[in-house]
């Protein structure tokens, strides 16, 4: 009998092509997003050497850190650096015969989002993209995470990847959430206990009681952030769930197909007693919705709380907790409830899923945004953006004020025209709050879409629970 | 890729945590099809104002690290997004070789596949080459990647690990798609096994 495995292991073992004697490995990757910033050097790289892409069958290309969003931009791209390389995609994805979805097609999105809509990602895949946010994927049980242009090159050349297995860490979150509590709010609270490095060498499994209760929705914006807590991806055993949101998809398996998948897919959990080289525990019923304060993600504090001082922190973290306090030009001290929010940006592929959309319309419906707020809502997808629009949630969004675009990354990181300007302050439901990653000199504060909508109709950071007592 | 063997030269002292890829190469200078021509742009927020003047206090401003080509840095270095224009920026400024206590994974892979070598040292010894280096443009290090060790500019040694496999490529330059292409019958074998065990694939 085989020793207990965790499900990383399980995942890991079926894809080793090759193993060298000091443990380095030939992984076989099964899908290989691709998008327009992290791939031209590696499309040239091919041309240069006269290779092929090995699989173009499992590569999946989609346009969407560049891309405005807004109308016209089908056919024309102001700003032509960005243009050349949504331009440079078409012709690769043409010329090396990969799967794509270009700016005029009503599937176009952000490449996780995409990937999971269209049936592509299937729990016990390996699954990477030259995009740290990978690590979405992880949702379904396929060991997902984030690769650089020339592992790019090298998973379009040979469909392997020259990889070491990492360390296993188990996050469990135990019993039920709070009402006015998301997903958000548990993978910022996981990254507050752990810090931005906590999960450097390992991969994440989430479990638990809270973890089970999520939808797909929400266990993707979980594993979306395991980057953002160092680990090189994070995981959720699939489930029933998972099963009825994959079935149908354009590329799900049918029929005889799809049974076999599903023999295969029910083997894919962590077996009784298997080893985890670290544990993390959090109990559901102590995460409150939280806000971050500073410029890394672990600066997350409950919305009750109050803006720490650079002494509470030790070591290097005092020197980065000062800088992160004067570029946020936050005051020790302050309530987090009281910050006042310029913008507010509902989007990216943490947060631009159709539950997201429905949980901030939901805060939003019958009311006004704060007069002089700018506030905007890119849908994850033209199929998300779709599907609100047939729910009446854009016109929920458009009465209380908010621009309703067109899908694509956005303000999460400010490489289309969608940016901050220097000093202006942002409640954003993306994934970092790097300095200048919305725009040189903005601030982000990062938060659930709900909360984000509080902060919205108010004008400042809210807690989103006195809220949904108003409505109740 | 260029060989990594020996490196003689001036150290930046960078002790911030959390360095992370958006304060390395921002993302306006993402939008390039080419790896080249990053360097004037690494760091980039840090080092100019806004209308593009040099930030004379920012260490790669001030004459003694202009030609910088190790960075000893603060915990976490790299973290953020999976972007290799960060190391090609590094590259492209002339950095072979950055020191900190711990990396961020993306990054650290990203560093061995353009010839910079990252180098984790415990804290205490990061501390000993953080002083060595805020001596400017006379302490110059060395790092000797065959004998893997670090020697600050008065002598003193540390010995550092790395994967023997990526020390083996760094070493003699050597490009991980040829290697891997060696093995291409056992991704074929691999391939057709799969396709009979997982054929929804």
């Amino acid at each position: 009998m085989t020793a207990p495995r965790t499900l990383y292991d399980k995942i890991w073992d079926d894809h080793v092509v090759h193993q060298a004697e000091d443990g380095t490995c030939l992984l076989y990757i099964d899908r290989h997003l691709v998008h327009e910033v992290t791939s031209p050097q590696a499309f040239e790289g091919l041309r240069m050497t006269g290779r092929k892409v090995r699989a173009p069958e499992k590569t999946i290309a989609v346009p969407d850190h560049n891309v405005p969003t807004t109308a016209g931009r089908d056919t024309h791209i102001d700003n032509e650096e960005s243009r050349i390389q949504v331009e440079a995609l078409d012709k690769n994805a043409r010329d090396f015969g990969i799967n794509y979805y270009p700016v005029s097609d009503i599937r176009q999105g952000i490449v996780h989002i995409v990937g999971p809509e269209q049936g592509w990602t299937l729990p016990g895949m390996t699954v990477v993209c030259g995009d740290s946010h990978t690590a979405t994927h992880g949702a379904f049980g396929s060991l997902a995470h984030g690769i650089g242009t020339s592992e790019v090159e090298h998973v379009l050349a040979t469909q392997t990847l020259i990889q070491k297995k990492s360390k296993n860490m188990k996050v469990e979150i135990t019993g039920k959430l709070r009402p006015g509590v998301t997903a958000k709010d548990i993978t910022l609270s996981v990254i507050g206990a752990t810090g931005t490095a906590g999960g450097t060498g390992y991969v994440i499994e989430y479990c638990g009681e809270a973890i089970r209760d999520l939808s797909m929705e929400g266990r993707m914006t979980v594993c979306n952030m395991a980057i953002e807590g160092g680990a090189r991806a994070g995981l959720i055993a699939p489930d029933e769930k998972t099963f009825e949101y994959i079935k149908g998809r354009p590329h799900a398996p049918k029929g005889a197909a799809w049974e076999a998948a599903m023999t295969y897919w029910k083997s894919l959990f962590t077996d009784e007693g298997a080893h985890f080289d670290k544990v993390v525990v959090l109990k559901g019923e102590d995460i409150a919705p939280v806000v971050t304060w500073g410029t890394s993600p672990e600066d997350v504090l409950p919305i009750t709380g109050t803006v720490p001082a650079p002494e509470d922190f030790t070591g290097g973290k005092v020197e980065a907790a000062r800088r992160s306090l004067e570029y946020m030009g936050l005051t020790p001290g302050m309530k987090l409830s009281d910050i006042k929010i310029d913008t507010v940006f509902i989007g990216s592929c943490t947060n631009g899923r159709i539950e997201d959309l429905r949980a901030a319309a939901a805060i939003l419906k019958g009311k006004k945004i704060k007069p002089g707020m700018r506030a905007m809502v890119v849908p994850g997808s033209g199929l998300v953006r779709a599907q609100a629009e047939e729910e009446g949630l854009a016109q929920i969004f458009i009465d209380a004020g908010f621009e309703w675009r067109l899908a694509g990354c956005s303000m999460c990181l400010a490489m289309n025209p969608d940016q901050l300007s220097p000093g202006e302050r942002c409640a954003a439901t993306s994934n970092r709050n790097f300095e200048g990653r919305q725009g040189r000199g903005g601030r982000t504060h990062l938060l659930s879409p709900a909360m984000a909508a509080a902060a919205a109709v108010t004008g400042h950071l809210t807690d989103v629970r006195e809220m949904m007592a108003e409505t109740v | 890729m260029d060989k990594f063997t020996t490196l003689t030269g001036v150290a930046a002292p960078m002790p911030l945590v959390n360095i992370d890829t958006d304060m390395i190469i921002p993302k306006q200078f993402l939008k390039t099809i080419q790896r080249s021509g990053l360097g004037k742009n690494l760091f980039d927020e840090m080092r100019y104002t806004q209308d593009g003047a040099e930030i004379a206090d920012f260490v790669l401003n001030q004459p003694a690290y202009r030609k910088a080509e190790i960075i000893v840095a603060g915990d976490n270095f790299g973290c953020g997004s999976s972007r290799e224009h960060a190391p090609w920026a590094l590259l492209d400024f002339g950095i072979r070789c950055v020191i900190s206590t711990s990396f961020a994974d993306i990054f650290f892979n990203n560093c061995f596949k353009n010839g910079i070598l990252p180098i984790v040292m415990p804290q205490e010894v990061v501390e000993v080459l953080m002083e060595d280096a805020k001596k400017g443009e006379n302490a110059r290090m060395t790092v000797d990647l065959e004998a893997q060790t670090v020697t600050t500019s008065d002598g003193q040694s540390f010995g550092f690990e790395v994967d023997p496999f990526r020390k083996h490529c760094l070493l003699n330059g050597l490009d991980d798609i040829g290697l891997t292409l060696e093995k291409v019958s056992s991704i074929d074998t691999f391939e057709a096994k799969a396709n009979l065990l997982r054929p929804w694939v």
